[in-house]
């Protein structure tokens, strides 16, 4: 299967093209490879929103690609759809709900914040503050060991003593 | 001893965490679907002709959505799991033909016309060579339907219960045990209700 990314033969929508199939296919029918490139030229703008939408956008096939960077062909597909909503004058919310509302929460980079994903955007900074406590424990309990401890004036005799020699 | 046992037991831990991270399926992406209508959609069938469907004919009965290609790999080892399931006339199977004409296909550019032709005839082929478990297959040509369903992919199995709500939803081939522990007691009891 396609190397490119380290899934079961079940993930038949393909991440990456054989190279050797593509060329071919790209060479008899006379198309270069770009497909995408006309359509940049057509309207910039829209394709720059669309690279600023799919960015935010994971791939489902290659999971830790962005809809952006992805070649599978399903992200070509996603793209195409993103497309045509951002034409029919849909907000990127409304975009990225859409996406959300057929592939779940998954394919956001920057899931939302709510009850579900809590533990997600505060557990980091959770154990931060665990470590922060014990890290604070443990630095006490080293301070309380270092306190100097006097010396009886016997013991100090005995050291002049010694030191006399 | 005390500083032995600390570490010890974080170290467990952490091998838990791992083996569980490890055995867990990376491509199992819990749908949104599930618990929703499935999707409307109007596609032409196989069969051929006009003849088209849409989910709302199979209103009344628990049925499976089966989206299947004759170019993917891993349906040839689901198929004849499902041939031998739909022999059992346990639910309806409708088939999902998902984009069968593939964009590094040189027929991919023809006119759609064409093209769906070219599907049927290479999707019949391939069902009279491997056998048809589906009561019917639709032809999803640009795979905007797949879209809709959160297909990403190939195969991928629904049940959908007698209002049209989906109940589960399956990614990868259908094994005979999926079927018996997961899919056969589900369909039973939607049945009932």
């Amino acid at each position: 299967m396609n190397g490119a990314c380290a899934l079961s033969v079940s993930m038949v929508i393909g991440c990456v093209q054989p190279m050797a199939f593509a060329q071919a296919t790209a060479a008899s029918s006379g198309l270069a490879a770009g497909r995408e490139a006309p359509l940049m030229a057509e309207d910039p703008k829209l394709e720059a929103r669309l690279v600023d939408i799919s960015q935010e956008l994971r791939c489902l096939v290659c999971q830790n690609e962005s809809l952006a960077s992805s070649h599978a062909e399903l992200a070509d597909d996603l793209r195409q759809e993103v497309r045509e909503l951002i034409r029919s004058g849909k907000s990127d919310q409304e975009i990225k709900d859409f996406l959300v509302a057929r592939y779940g929460d998954f394919v956001l980079y920057r899931p939302e914040v709510k009850p579900l994903t809590w533990v997600l955007w505060f557990g980091p900074f959770l154990l931060l503050g665990i470590a922060a406590i014990f890290l604070g424990m443990y630095l006490r309990q080293r301070r309380a060991l270092a306190v100097p401890v006097a010396l009886s004036d016997e013991a100090r005799e005995r050291a002049k003593q010694l030191l006399k020699g | 001893m005390k500083k032995v046992l600390i570490p010890l037991a974080l170290f467990i831990g952490l091998v838990v965490f791992l083996a569980v991270g490890l055995k867990r399926d990376p491509r199992e992406i819990p749908s949104p679907l599930i618990g929703k209508s499935a999707p409307h959609f109007t596609l032409f069938t196989l069969e051929g002709g006009d003849a088209k469907f849409s989910p709302s004919d199979m209103q009344g009965q628990v049925w499976m959505l089966n989206v299947w290609a004759t170019w993917c790999v891993a349906c040839r080892e689901e198929h004849p799991v499902l041939v031998a399931f739909s022999e059992k006339n346990q639910v309806p199977i409708v088939g999902l033909s998902y984009k069968e004409i593939q964009p590094q296909d040189p027929a991919y550019k023809a006119p759609f016309d064409e093209k769906l032709k070219l599907a049927r005839e290479r999707s019949e082929v391939w069902l009279k060579r491997h056998g048809n478990p589906y009561v019917t297959s639709v032809m999803d040509m640009d795979g905007r339907v797949g879209i809709n369903y959160g297909v990403y992919g190939v195969p991928e199995t629904y049940v959908i219960d007698k209002t049209g709500v989906i109940r589960y939803k399956f990614v990868g081939a259908v094994s005979p045990a999926l079927l018996a522990e997961k899919i056969m007691p589900l369909i039973a009891e939607l049945n009932k209700s």
